[in-house]
């Protein structure tokens, strides 16, 4: 059966910081709609691939293509443009400002996005916090922020990186929530997670990092088959 | 013994206020200098020539053009703040990879070229420039002084323009997008914004500021090419003093220090010109971020 171009193909992608080579030849593919995540150890090479994607290093290779369009050598502002968003590793909340002028930072890209009525009521938090500086928040507030800030821009691709990471499991149950419905309102998300059980909930398909190369991909449904080869992988 | 320093005070009432109009300049200027630096992280040398060349552009607006004060109040920004446009394409901006002191030397460097210049066309002596009509006239009346009208309008549009600023930066979507890559530019422009072009804009912004002082200033002192680099050294200390990149700190500080400099005319006038220093020194031992500077 022929297929539709995926909404994001990665292809041969590499990276460096400096002289130090980090990503050698990473190749992925996501679809339309699709929820797929980047698994690996720590300094596999996970947020280089979405920092990389998202035009963050400097010195890239390879081909990034979104919607058909190449976008290895643009700018980070016209890849957001184009229609990726990135949730940063480390939330990226600015602290002059506050919550509800981080929300509305990001500009819009495209319509569709949440308005921020809609925000509010996913995370009635942060309607309860607009005004306070954007890092008073706890850490899983900031979480929640980071994320419902670029569900604003209506980008069809969100790239997600470990937004788990460090949060109680009350927190880490409601963002699940959250990319479900993200998924549900037809967004595609590409996730970065060391959290394998939390992302077997959310996930269709799954790629294994290693050395800055993917070594693996298993669908959700063949995961409980594979766990053995997985656990080797992640050392969990 | 007090009441001989209340008398001298009262006598010496108008050099406070007078104090208030250089305190307007050096609001001006570091509040120029700090939009720039919080953005761009260089310390732009050039300030003081920027400001020359403000006042310059008015004079040659009036002499060669017949427009006057009010239109080269806002053309002599555009203008200048256009040249600092290329300025910092072509120049300044090759240096943000490197350390900020490459961007001090580059602007001192611009900042020496450029006063050479308008000394080789115009020579050092200072050229007059009139008030406009509205403004000149005799003084207002304030009880214990008589203010010249034109000394009062430069510390009233001082205020105006600092506050519209502080407001800008504060309270606008703007604002938010200039306050955010200060923390963090490459995120802002992950996020879709044009930041290099916000950067050239922000340069643009702060040396218009530098030049509408220097339209400001030209009735006032005459117009000459050195106008900018006696004034400059005072306005480095008194960012030192109010804290690198604070934008309020800077309006506040430069005020300040203006009246500071006033008072210390009547009560000691053989420090008037080095109490600033005297104070900056101070500063930087007791607290080196600066008065509103985060350390
Ligand atoms: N700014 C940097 N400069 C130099 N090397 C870096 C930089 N950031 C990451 N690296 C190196 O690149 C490699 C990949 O790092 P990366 O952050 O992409 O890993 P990761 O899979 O996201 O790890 P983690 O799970 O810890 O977040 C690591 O060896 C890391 O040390
Ligand atoms: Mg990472």
């Amino acid at each position: 059966m022929p297929q539709a171009e995926p909404l994001l193909k990665v292809e041969g992608l590499q990276a460096w910081y400096g002289e130090s080579h980090v990503l050698h030849g990473v190749g992925i593919e996501v679809r339309q709609g699709e929820v797929v995540t980047l698994l690996g150890r720590n300094g596999a090479g996970k947020t280089t691939t979405l920092r990389a994607i998202m035009g963050l290093v400097a010195k890239r290779q390879g081909s990034v293509r979104f919607e058909g369009q190449e976008l290895i050598g643009a700018r980070s502002d016209r890849i957001a443009r184009a229609g990726i968003a990135l949730c940063p590793e480390e939330r990226g909340i600015f602290a002059s400002l506050d919550v509800t002028e981080n929300l509305l930072l990001p500009p819009v890209v495209r319509p569709g996005g949440m308005d921020i009525e809609a925000i509010y009521t996913l995370f009635p938090n942060l309607k309860e916090r607009a005004r306070s500086p954007g890092t008073k928040l706890s850490g899983g507030e900031q979480q929640m922020l980071a994320i419902a800030r670029i569900l604003r821009t209506g980008a069809p691709l969100l790239m997600l990186d470990e937004p788990t990471e460090g949060l109680a499991p009350v927190i880490v149950q409601q963002i699940g929530r959250t990319i479900r419905e993200i998924k549900a309102r037809g967004i595609t998300v590409l996730l970065v997670e060391q959290n394998f059980r939390f992302a077997q909930t959310v996930a269709d398909r799954h790629y294994v990092m290693e050395h800055g190369q993917v070594v693996d991909a298993v669908s959700n449904q063949e995961l409980a088959g594979s766990m053995d080869r997985l656990h080797a992988y992640l050392g969990v | 013994m007090l009441e001989d320093l209340l008398f001298q005070l009262e006598l010496g009432l108008p050099q406070v206020v007078l104090g208030l109009v250089n305190g307007a300049f050096y609001a001006l200027l570091s509040l120029g200098l700090a939009v720039i630096f919080g953005m761009l992280n260089v310390i732009n040398f050039a300030h003081g020539a920027q400001f020359m060349m403000g006042a310059f552009v008015a004079w040659m607006l009036l002499n060669y053009g017949g427009i006057g004060y009010w239109p080269a109040l806002i053309l002599a920004p555009l203008i200048v703040g256009a040249f600092g446009v290329v300025l910092e394409r072509t120049m300044i901006s090759r240096l943000y990879k490197l350390d900020h002191l490459y961007g001090l030397l580059l602007t001192f460097g611009m900042a020496l070229i450029i006063e050479g210049l308008f000394r080789n066309e115009f020579g050092s002596s200072g050229m007059p420039y009139s008030p406009p009509e509205i403004l000149s006239g005799p003084p207002i009346d304030l009880g214990f002084m008589f203010l010249p009208k034109y000394r009062l309008w430069v510390v009233v549009a001082a205020l105006v323009m600092s506050l519209t600023t502080w407001l800008v930066i504060e309270k606008t979507r703007l604002g938010a997008y200039l306050r955010a890559a200060t923390e963090n530019a490459a995120l802002v422009q992950a996020f879709g914004v044009n930041v290099p072009r916000m950067v050239t804009l922000t340069y643009a912004a702060g040396v218009a500021l530098a030049a509408f002082a220097g339209v400001l200033a030209a009735p006032i002192y005459s117009v000459n090419p050195q106008m900018g680099s006696s004034l400059i050294i005072v306005v480095f200390a008194v960012v030192v003093i109010g804290g690198m990149g604070s934008i309020l700190g800077s309006v506040v500080t430069g005020f300040g220090l203006g009246l500071v400099e006033g008072l210390t005319k009547v009560v000691y006038p053989e420090a008037s010109s080095t109490v600033i220093f005297v104070i900056m020194a101070i500063v930087l031992l007791a607290r080196p971020a600066g008065l509103f500077g985060r350390a």
